[in-house]
């Protein structure tokens, strides 16, 4: 009994410090220091309304805008849902998204059968809301941009370049175009 | 792997032998009541003050039996704590989405999940949790269920350190100075740190936006980053949103993943450290040490060698075959980062995943499974590794000593029928477990209903979710719909037979140690240092490990490995 009284006890003065004083104090910090980050990095457009975060990927199907990974999050790119597909290495389901997939970009692109595709390019993330795409898928998708937009292929392939996200020392992790960032400075050309 | 890879691979390997030390010297002042630290100016009264509110003395050490029940009574009133707030989150402040509160089966896994260091999580973080359910509900156990796993390695490392005593330091005394001296100062630090990475922490409702192409996006906020520091650094891995460390919010950058990686082994490698010291046999810390980096790398090397390799089937339809297995990874972490940290997350008892297990390659998928059907004893959960490597030591002196024919001895005290029985309870305990539970729900309708995956697929999505939550890691091949009562409950059963019948008997055997008599090792003691005894330890490990779950594992993602090779569907 005595046990339980000093558990109650303790789960009270403990829930106060690491539940009420710690996160107060990061919150106070990080509201200083990283006010932006704090709030979900939230980036504007060149008019200054909030168009969505520049950490969070989302949905693209015109043709004049870069594309990104397809994604499970909720019907797509649902911030509120992150989620993943979760299916297997032998699933039918998954294997008839990605055939699927395989021809929509090939015919987006104008690529031919043989053209090996980005994996990528065709498979889901794991949170669904991955904000890049590899360098290989950008480049593949260039052309079409361009085209649309009516921009040469080296301008559209310069802005690219800018809007990677580089690997953490150049070693951490792998280096990204990042989608929102990139169909952003596109339409700030206009 | 690319050179890259290799490169990122020895800085993780470095950089965590160079902290293993110093972390092992921190922890020797810790742990002991009278320890001194260069926070004590600003955390000395908190403490003394903290004893005084819960009314105990902190000198005041406890036999092995005090120091469970104690342990018992306060994750007890943990569950309820949980439990009553996740069942009125409705009516709790800080709930900005005005979620509703839980049902109950659903707040009795979650509660039972977070008090055992588990983190299984049936539900979506920012579709199901408040702000005040995730910051006390949950955050309230990431901070002690590690301090309590701590704490419980600490007396069982007292009990082989001592002889001839019956007691193995104070629950109440470890709970409050691990808290406070070791996750509170480095989480604030950690926190910080996440947050200049782009992790949010605020309490804002969800943005809305309105796309580029016009669509709208909610994009779900909350106080992230003092959440996850302590949900990595005490590896209990329950992501606050759905996603986990695969979300860009709560994994922002390679840096952070990095950094997070450290951060799950980083208390766990100190605890060898610490082993060592405080059986004066610094020798034997670094031997244990080195069997878990050996099953590490090991492990590391398959997962990444697989999911590098990717999947043929998806490569005859015209994926490029040198980009690898990218369904369900992100593009910032790449193949082998999202390899590395499967396996360190599984490895230790963390379950963090950033990126998605269900969609590894059949061998990719079994390394983390595999890992924690070893007992997650690879650096392993915050203390929970050290315990559990401590009984494969204990059983590898005994097989070392029926080799040769004389009476084990470890560090100078004989291993009896009795500790030895103790040990072997443990492992048969969390064998049967998972075994069990997972046959049960082969051949049940509410366990083949909840799958996402067909085939051999589909059992090792039952195989991963029961072994899992009796390893107490949390991590799943999440695409099983868990969310039912018949999964919540029993997952929630699996979960309290692994972390409380693995921890009452090895109470008792640092109980048992504690009260032994020291003897002089002899010309016949089989050393515990050296390269002889890591090989044992690794093929203690290995064998037990092995032999208890391979048939398991062969119709599973063995068989799949197959399939995949034959272009077979299902």
């Amino acid at each position: 009994m005595n046990s339980i009284l000093i558990s109650l006890r303790a789960t009270c003065v403990l829930a106060v410090v690491t539940c009420g004083v710690y996160p107060l104090i990061v919150t106070g910090i990080a509201q200083a220091a990283f006010k932006d980050k704090a709030h979900g990095s939230l980036t504007m457009d060149k008019d200054g309304i909030v168009r969505g975060s520049a950490v969070i990927g989302q949905n693209f199907t015109a043709a004049q805008y870069f594309h990104p990974r397809p994604s499970t999050a909720g019907a797509g790119y649902d911030a509120a849902n992150s989620s993943g597909s979760n299916l297997g290495p032998t699933s039918q389901k998954l294997n008839d998204a990605i055939k699927d997939r395989i021809a929509a970009y090939r015919a987006e692109n104008g690529l031919g059968d043989k053209e090996a595709i980005p994996a990528d390019a065709v498979t889901a993330s794991g949170s669904g809301l991955d904000p890049h795409i590899s360098l290989k898928n950008a480049e593949l998708q260039t052309v079409r941009v361009a085209k649309v937009r009516n921009l040469s292929v080296e301008k559209v392939k310069e802005m690219t370049v800018a809007s990677i996200d580089p690997a953490g020392f150049g070693v951490l992790g792998g280096a990204g175009v990042n989608v929102l960032k990139l169909n952003l400075s596109l339409d700030a050309l206009k | 792997m690319h050179s890259t890879d290799w490169l990122q691979f020895a800085l993780y390997l470095g950089i965590l032998t160079l902290i293993t030390k110093p972390m092992g010297l921190y922890l020797m002042q810790v742990l002991d009541a009278d320890g001194r630290t260069w926070i004590d100016p600003v955390l000395k009264p908190v403490e003394r003050l903290t004893y005084k509110l819960i009314g105990i003395d902190p000198k005041r050490e406890q036999t092995w039996q005090q120091y469970t029940f104690a342990m018992l009574a306060f994750s007890l009133v943990g569950v309820v704590f949980t439990y009553a707030i996740l069942r009125l989150q409705d009516v709790l402040p800080l709930n900005p989405q005005g979620l509703p509160a839980l049902c109950h089966h659903l707040a009795f896994n979650t509660a039972v999940s977070f008090t055992t260091n588990t983190n299984w999580q049936s539900y979506g973080g920012e579709s199901t949790m408040s702000y005040f359910s995730q910051m006390v509900g949950l955050t309230f156990h990431n901070f002690v269920s590690a301090a309590v796993g701590i704490g419980i390695a600490a007396a069982l490392v007292r009990g082989i350190a001592r002889s001839s005593v019956k007691t193995v330091g104070s629950f109440w005394t470890d709970l409050v100075r691990v808290t406070y001296y070791l996750l509170l100062p480095i989480c604030l630090v950690f926190a910080i740190f996440l947050v200049s990475q782009g992790m949010i922490q605020n309490f804002d409702s969800y943005t809305k936006v309105k796309t580029l192409e016009g669509a709208e996006q909610v994009i779900a906020q909350g106080p992230m980053a003092s959440q996850v520091a302590i949900k990595m650094l005490g590896t209990n891995g329950g992501g606050f949103m759905n996603a986990n460390a695969s979300h860009p919010f709560e994994n922002p950058t390679p840096l952070s993943n990095f950094i997070q990686m450290l951060s799950i082994f980083s208390i766990g490698s100190g605890l060898t450290y610490y082993l060592g010291r405080m059986v004066k046999n610094q020798a034997h810390g670094w031997a244990v040490w080195a069997a878990m980096m050996v099953l590490f790398v090991g492990g590391v090397l398959v997962c990444a060698h697989f999911e590098a390799a990717g999947n043929p089937i998806h490569q005859q339809l015209g994926v490029a075959a040198a980009d690898g297995n990218m369904e369900g990874k992100e593009v910032r972490f790449g193949i082998f980062n999202s390899s590395l940290f499967a396996t360190i997350t599984t490895a230790a008892s963390c379950g963090a995943v950033n990126s998605m297990h269900d969609s590894f390659t059949s061998i990719g998928g079994l390394v983390p499974l595999f890992m924690i059907e070893l007992g997650e004893v690879v650096i392993g959960g915050v203390g929970a590794g050290l315990y559990g490597m401590l009984v494969f030591v204990i059983l590898a002196v005994f097989i070392a000593g029926l080799m040769v024919g004389r009476t084990p001895e470890y560090l100078g005290k004989k291993i009896q029928a009795r500790e030895v029985k103790l040990c072997m309870l443990t492992l048969l305990v969390l064998t049967l477990s998972i075994l069990g539970f997972t046959a049960w729900a082969c051949v049940s309708d509410w366990g083949v209903a909840g799958l996402n995956n067909s085939g051999p697929h589909g059992l090792s999505e039952m195989l991963y979710a029961y072994s899992s939550a009796t390893g107490n890691n949390g991590s799943a091949f999440a695409g099983l719909t868990a969310n039912t009562p018949w999964y919540n409950t029993t997952l929630g059963i699996a979960m309290f037979i692994g972390r409380f019948l693995m921890i009452v008997p090895i109470m008792a055997l640092a109980g048992s140690l504690a009260g032994k008599q020291a003897v002089p090792p002899s010309a016949g003691t089989f050393p515990v240092n050296g390269a002889t005894f890591t090989v044992l330890l690794i093929g203690t490990v290995l064998l037990i490990g092995a032999l208890n779950f391979l048939p398991a594992l062969a119709l599973g993602p063995i068989v799949e490995h197959f399939l995949t090779a034959q272009g077979r569907l299902f």
